[in-house]
């Protein structure tokens, strides 16, 4: 940093920016453990009735979507390698393979939760409040925890956008792409919840 | 100022990391049908630990990153251990 | 802006002319000088307003019985007292406003990393204030939870509980990305050759704190969330007619609120530790000690949370197991005193103002943190737990503690951050008041904390009559001691003497640029020491 530089403003630090990034990605980590934490607490206490309420679940649903969002979290990490390589196509190419299967996801997630709906199972619903306890709170969780999961997807789904264009106005580029190593940390971490969020709702016995 | 000091991974080692996160994947399924008692939800979190291992290092890049920031993920993962820990002393001497 | 190049005309950064005009150029500004007047401004009109709402609450305490409002009308009182001057004064107060504006001078930088970010931070403060206020005057009325939003009451009340939580959770995020931005300045921007233990000992204190900050803050969003959720949808966690459990909101609440009394103490510890040594002119005592402890205290202070619910119904075994993280967290507060005091042995001490607030923070922190062990073992805490001792205790800590830091740190750097300097008379006679008024408040609490008076009543028993008029007599001797001490800084900052650069012969690198700093605070290449405390 010479004296000489303008002002911090139009000073670049992508160090920086990563380190921030995983700092926020800290925070995310702790906004889930919090629920986590609830989940682990509610668990013990109902273990039974935690089972039966899984077994609502479709675990084939839940399987695909795990498999998309690894295959995703994988397609963006290579995005990252085509852009250090100066490989524009390919890097547009995995962003949109990522989007494509972030958009699975929603869609399998959107067919799940009416199911739900349709079977007057929702937050608020008469059959939810005629539930008993554990049934109760695995529902309120299961809501919660995957519609806030899902929120996220579509914060990332939006990040991953914006470096699409960005990309295609060669705004990020292999000596400047920041934003889109940034965005593809926040995608593994919407994967990496997912990892926990899987087994612990889907696959209890 | 150009400081992207991210090392480069090859596509192949990320398809090669994919399969083995499928393949934990596939082995979580099939042992949750599996009656192994109290062992199946520690299984099940013991897998699910070590594919989050998988994807911070190898898709997030952490094994590439520098020592201090390894230790800072590390750190943020024993702090929310210790929080379950300590709130568990509580629910489970009731 | 960029043709600011080396050597060029010193200009103020209040004079500076940028890209905005007007008000403008403060709204919009990316300056952390700017920001940090911008929040110190904001911060200081809630507390004028929490002070009228404390005031209120003294009045009504005067005498037993109704005596200027009802009793719903009181739990409105002390929660809107309690959200202003927890969420929007005392955890903001001294990172927002002495943090933002000599972190990155004290390491040697033009700024904070992300320019850009602290504007937002500040910016979403402010929405999360007006948001506040919203709550109070929206048609359900204001919220009667008091500050901690327990559940279940705060699940099924008919006031404005989602409003107020949002606000919270707003804020929280304010405070989440101050404390993001902190971290990445002291990582990436210390100055060529200063290593962490050449920093002075406050970017320490900010350090451990904007740590507590990113990592405690999102715990209690999720939690405001799941409470709103629960309102709004009828999910079940906190409510046991939906199926939760009340004790859960409790843990998750303290699981923040406990850390963030370290949000608000650690940066008060760091100013009182920059304030002694310059008006001792001696070296600090045990520089590495001070600043490892402030890492010891963020680490420990996250496990300790649960000596807030003694009396919930918690297990016994928790129970001891708190009270012993309690007890060990307090060492290393009580190494930091030590240290204060001991560098003032033998060491030339200039009796001026900021000193004095110094001792006075000394003095009223150890009352406040020796009750604290009181109330951390499990003991006592069950026989004076929801009484006014809590109260007393926690206001020696906050206000004290961290407002009278608060206070100290105004008196040492305004000289500094405006060019100007007030009144030292005036400002003397102003402490005195504080001082004596903040004890007469205060002190009555205690004792009649422990005869039975519990915290959150609007009516008392006619014995506690005598100590309540004293502690409203108190409320109002402080106010007197505000009034003048704000009158004399406001005074001081706007037709004061010019200020020298370094007028209490400080050695940190705030005192070696011209008062007011430039824009990009180092004109020229600082000298960095390789110990910032170096008197000799």
């Amino acid at each position: 940093m010479s004296q000489h530089t303008a002002h911090i403003e139009e000073h670049r630090d992508d160090e920086a920016s990563k380190l921030g990034m995983w700092l926020f990605i800290f925070t995310e980590l702790l906004l889930f453990g919090g629920l986590f934490l609830v989940y682990s607490i509610f668990r013990m206490q109902y273990p039974v009735e935690f089972r039966e309420c899984s077994l609502e679940l479709s675990v084939t649903i839940g399987a695909i979507n795990t498999v998309v969002l690894l295959f995703s979290s994988m397609t963006v990490a290579m995005s990252m390698t085509a852009i250090q390589k100066n490989d524009m196509k390919k890097a547009l190419l995995y962003i949109g393979v990522t989007l494509f299967c972030a958009a699975i996801f929603l869609v399998n997630k959107y067919f799940e939760w009416s199911g739900k709906f349709h079977h007057g199972l929702y937050p608020g619903s008469e059959l939810m409040t005629h539930l008993d306890r554990g049934h109760h709170l695995y529902f309120s969780l299961y809501f919660f925890m995957t519609g806030l999961h899902a929120l996220h997807i579509i914060i990332g789904m939006t990040l991953l956008f914006v470096c699409y264009f960005k990309v295609r106005k060669n705004t990020i580029h292999s000596q400047d792409y920041v934003l889109l190593e940034n965005s593809a940390l926040y995608w593994h971490l919407v994967d990496l919840i997912w990892i926990f969020l899987f087994p612990l709702m889907y696959l209890i016995s | 100022m150009a400081n992207n000091t991210t090392h480069t991974i090859e596509y192949q080692s990320l398809s090669k990391t994919l399969l083995i996160l499928l393949f934990l994947t596939f082995v979580t399924i099939s042992i949750a049908s599996v009656q192994l008692g109290a062992f199946t939800l520690a299984v099940a979190l013991l897998i699910a630990c070590v594919k989050s291992f998988i994807v911070l290092s190898h898709f997030m890049h952490l094994k590439y990153e520098s020592l201090l920031l390894r230790i800072l993920v590390a750190m943020v993962f024993v702090l929310f251990a210790l929080i379950v820990a300590i709130t568990f002393i509580d629910y489970a001497f009731r | 802006m960029s043709n600011v190049s080396a050597n060029s005309e010193y200009v103020s950064y209040l004079d500076h002319q940028g890209k905005y005009k007007g008000i403008m150029s403060w709204i919009m500004a990316t300056d952390h000088k700017r920001i940090a007047l911008l929040y110190m401004y904001s911060i200081m009109t809630f507390f004028i307003i929490g002070v009228v709402l404390g005031i209120m609450m003294k009045l009504e305490m005067l005498t037993p019985g109704e005596t200027i409002m009802k009793a719903k009308m009181y739990n409105s009182v002390f929660t809107l007292h309690g959200i202003l001057m927890i969420f929007m004064v005392v955890i903001p107060g001294l990172s927002a406003v002495f943090g933002n504006f000599f972190l990155p001078i004290h390491i040697g930088a033009k700024d904070v990393s992300f320019p850009k970010l602290n504007r937002f931070s500040w910016w979403i403060f402010v929405v999360g204030s007006i948001m506040a206020v919203l709550s109070q005057v929206l048609k359900d009325g204001p919220p009667d939870t008091g500050w901690t939003f327990y559940a279940p009451y705060s699940t099924t009340t008919s006031s404005n509980v989602i409003m107020a939580t949002a606000a919270a959770f707003v804020l929280g995020f304010s405070s989440i990305l101050t404390g993001l931005n902190f971290i990445v300045t002291i990582h990436q921007l210390r100055a060529p050759g200063m290593k962490f233990f050449n920093m002075p000992l406050f970017p320490w204190a900010l350090y451990a704190t904007a740590w507590i900050q990113l990592l405690a803050t999102p715990v209690i969003g999720i939690t405001l969330l799941m409470l709103i959720a629960e309102r709004a949808f009828h999910i079940g966690f906190f409510d046991p007619a939906l199926g939760g459990d009340p004790l859960l909101f409790q843990h998750l609440f303290w699981i923040y609120s406990h850390p963030a009394v370290y949000v608000m103490m650690l940066p008060a510890m760091g100013v009182i530790t920059e304030i002694i040594p310059t008006f001792c002119q001696r070296q600090i005592y045990g520089y590495k000690a001070v600043a490892v402890s402030s890492l010891a205290i963020a680490g420990v202070g996250f496990l300790v949370w649960g000596h807030h619910m003694y009396t919930s119904g918690m297990s016994d075994t928790a129970r001891w197991f708190f009270s012993l993280l309690t007890f060990i967290v307090a060492v290393p507060s009580a190494i930091k005193v030590f240290n204060w005091i001991t560098t003032m042995y033998k060491g030339s001490i200039d009796v001026k103002p900021p000193f004095l607030y110094a001792l006075a923070f000394i003095f009223l922190f150890i009352i406040g943190g020796t009750t604290g062990l009181l109330l951390g073992s499990v003991a006592t805490n069950v026989q004076v737990h929801d009484t006014s001792f809590v109260v007393a205790h926690f206001h020696y800590i906050i206000f004290g503690g961290m407002g009278f830091a608060f206070f100290a740190a105004i008196h040492y750097w305004l000289p500094k951050m405006y060019g100007k300097m007030y009144d030292f008379k005036m400002a003397n006679i102003g402490l005195v008041i504080n001082f004596i008024g903040f004890n007469l408040l205060y002190f009555p609490q205690f004792i009649i904390g422990i005869q039975g008076m519990p915290r959150r009543y609007f009516d008392y028993p006619a014995k506690f009559q005598p100590a309540q008029l004293v502690s409203s007599i108190g409320g109002f001797i402080l106010v007197t001691g505000l009034i003048i001490m704000i009158y004399t800084l406001v005074k001081g900052a706007r037709k004061g003497a010019p200020a020298p650069a370094n007028p209490w012969r400080g050695s940190t690198l705030e005192w070696q640029i011209p008062s007011p700093p430039s824009v990009e605070n180092f004109d020229e290449e600082p000298v960095i020491k390789e110990n910032p405390y170096d008197y000799k």
